[in-house]
């Protein structure tokens, strides 16, 4: 119970142990604490930064998104109108090309028309010569009245 | 003794109980159980700091690396909170406190026969293993950090510096006779109280297991269960009061007014 010499040895122990926790103990200890607070504190800084670079390019991305959308819907409305165009264009064209054609056919049946005309004229001229020519053949010389008939038949033809 | 101790029954108990093993005479006395016990659990608070030291990294802590984090995390909030100047060596000195003080008041939580029966065994006397229930070893650590204040406050303050806080305050240079005997009363109480704090408070535990290891086997378990709960608490509130309580005088000392 009382002091003896104890104290001294007890005192060198733990001035032993103190020198030896801090050289050996505390610092490693402690350096790898913050080391590890330090690494932490830089891993939500950099996560936040991705955070915000993210947000910012989210930010880029629906920009071009909606800048795309204007221009694709500018490329359709222009295509639409070429294609109003064309079809108009082509329109005009068909109607031109059906008119025209419908003239040729008038044309043609024309043609035909004053063919088949001519062609009638001549027969019943023909006809009618014969017919003339065989009713007159009793009464008429041919040579005799060749002037009459020329004229006639210039007449008809 | 040994024999008177037998001879008295449950006087004789306590009393061999709270003998230490010792060699020497007078002054040059030594307590062989206090020095070894405490230099055994030193060993092994070195030993496991060292341990979580060697593997310390700053990435995925291990078991071991945790625990120790946690006191080092625990005793360095200590500092902080009360001390602002720089120095290098209160924090390992308080985790030292803190950690060799507790261990010591561990070994009250061994059933108080066991280790000394072993002794016994082993032809040894006396054994008493809680070394906070020596004087020796409260004093020891209490009269260090008390030379430790003493040097801080020279160091900091300066020596004339040092002389005039203990002549002048609290009173004025008027009153310098009162003033000294004030300021040295403060200063010397402070190694008297951390040690007597400490050691009064485990003596009394472990007389408090010695008197429930005296009665009826029966009784014992009912006594020295909850005594043992409400000592887990008590040994290491001891420790910590130890060393805050070392933490703000060395603050004390470093404070220059």
């Amino acid at each position: 119970m009382s002091i003896n010499a104890t104290l001294i040895g007890q005192m060198i122990t733990f001035a032993l142990l103190v020198w030896f926790t801090m050289k050996y103990i505390w610092p490693p200890l402690f350096d790898s604490l913050e080391e590890r607070k330090k690494k932490i504190a830089d891993g939500l800084a950099a996560a936040e930064k991705g955070q915000e670079a993210m947000h910012l390019a989210e930010k880029k991305a629906k920009g071009v998104l909606k800048e795309a959308k204007e221009q694709s819907s500018e490329i359709v409305n222009l295509a639409q109108k070429r294609a109003n165009e064309l079809v108009e264009a082509s329109k005009d064209t068909a109607k031109k090309e059906g008119e025209r054609l419908i003239l040729v056919a008038k044309a043609q049946i024309e043609q035909e028309k004053q063919n088949a005309k001519e062609s009638l004229r001549k027969e019943v001229s023909a006809l009618a010569l014969r017919a003339a020519e065989q009713i007159l053949s009793a009464e008429i010389d041919k040579t005799k009245h060749q002037d009459i008939l020329s004229k006639i038949s210039k007449q008809l033809g | 003794m040994a024999t008177e101790a037998h001879a008295e029954g449950a006087t004789g108990y306590i009393i061999h109980h709270l003998t230490s093993l010792s060699v020497g005479e007078g002054f040059w006395t030594l307590n062989l159980d206090t020095l070894f016990f405490s230099a055994v659990l030193g060993a092994l608070f070195v030993w496991f700091f060292k341990m979580a030291a060697d593997k310390a990294t700053a990435g995925v802590p291990g078991l071991v690396q945790i625990f120790a984090e946690m006191l080092i995390e625990f005793v360095d909030t200590q500092v902080k909170d009360s001390f602002h100047g720089k120095n290098k060596l209160i924090a390992p000195l308080a985790l030292t406190i803190f950690c060799w003080v507790f261990l010591w008041n561990f070994m009250d939580l061994f059933p108080v026969d066991i280790l000394p029966l072993i002794g016994s065994l082993m032809g040894i006397e006396y054994l008493r293993v809680v070394p906070s229930t020596d004087l020796n070893a409260t004093f020891a650590m209490s009269i260090s950090v008390f030379c430790l204040i003493i040097f801080y406050s020279i160091k900091i303050k300066g020596p004339w510096g040092f002389a005039k806080e203990l002549m002048f305050q609290p009173f004025g240079p008027w009153l310098l006779p009162f003033n000294l005997l004030l300021k040295l009363v403060e200063e010397i109480a402070k190694p008297i109280s951390l040690a007597l704090r400490l050691f009064g408070n485990l003596y009394a535990g472990e007389l408090i297991f010695i008197l429930i290891a005296l009665l009826p086997w029966y009784l014992q378990p009912v006594l020295s269960f909850p005594w043992a709960i409400f000592h887990i608490l008590i040994i290491t509130l001891q420790a910590f009061i130890f060393m805050v309580l070392t933490i703000v005088y060395l603050s004390m000392a470093h404070e220059d007014h």
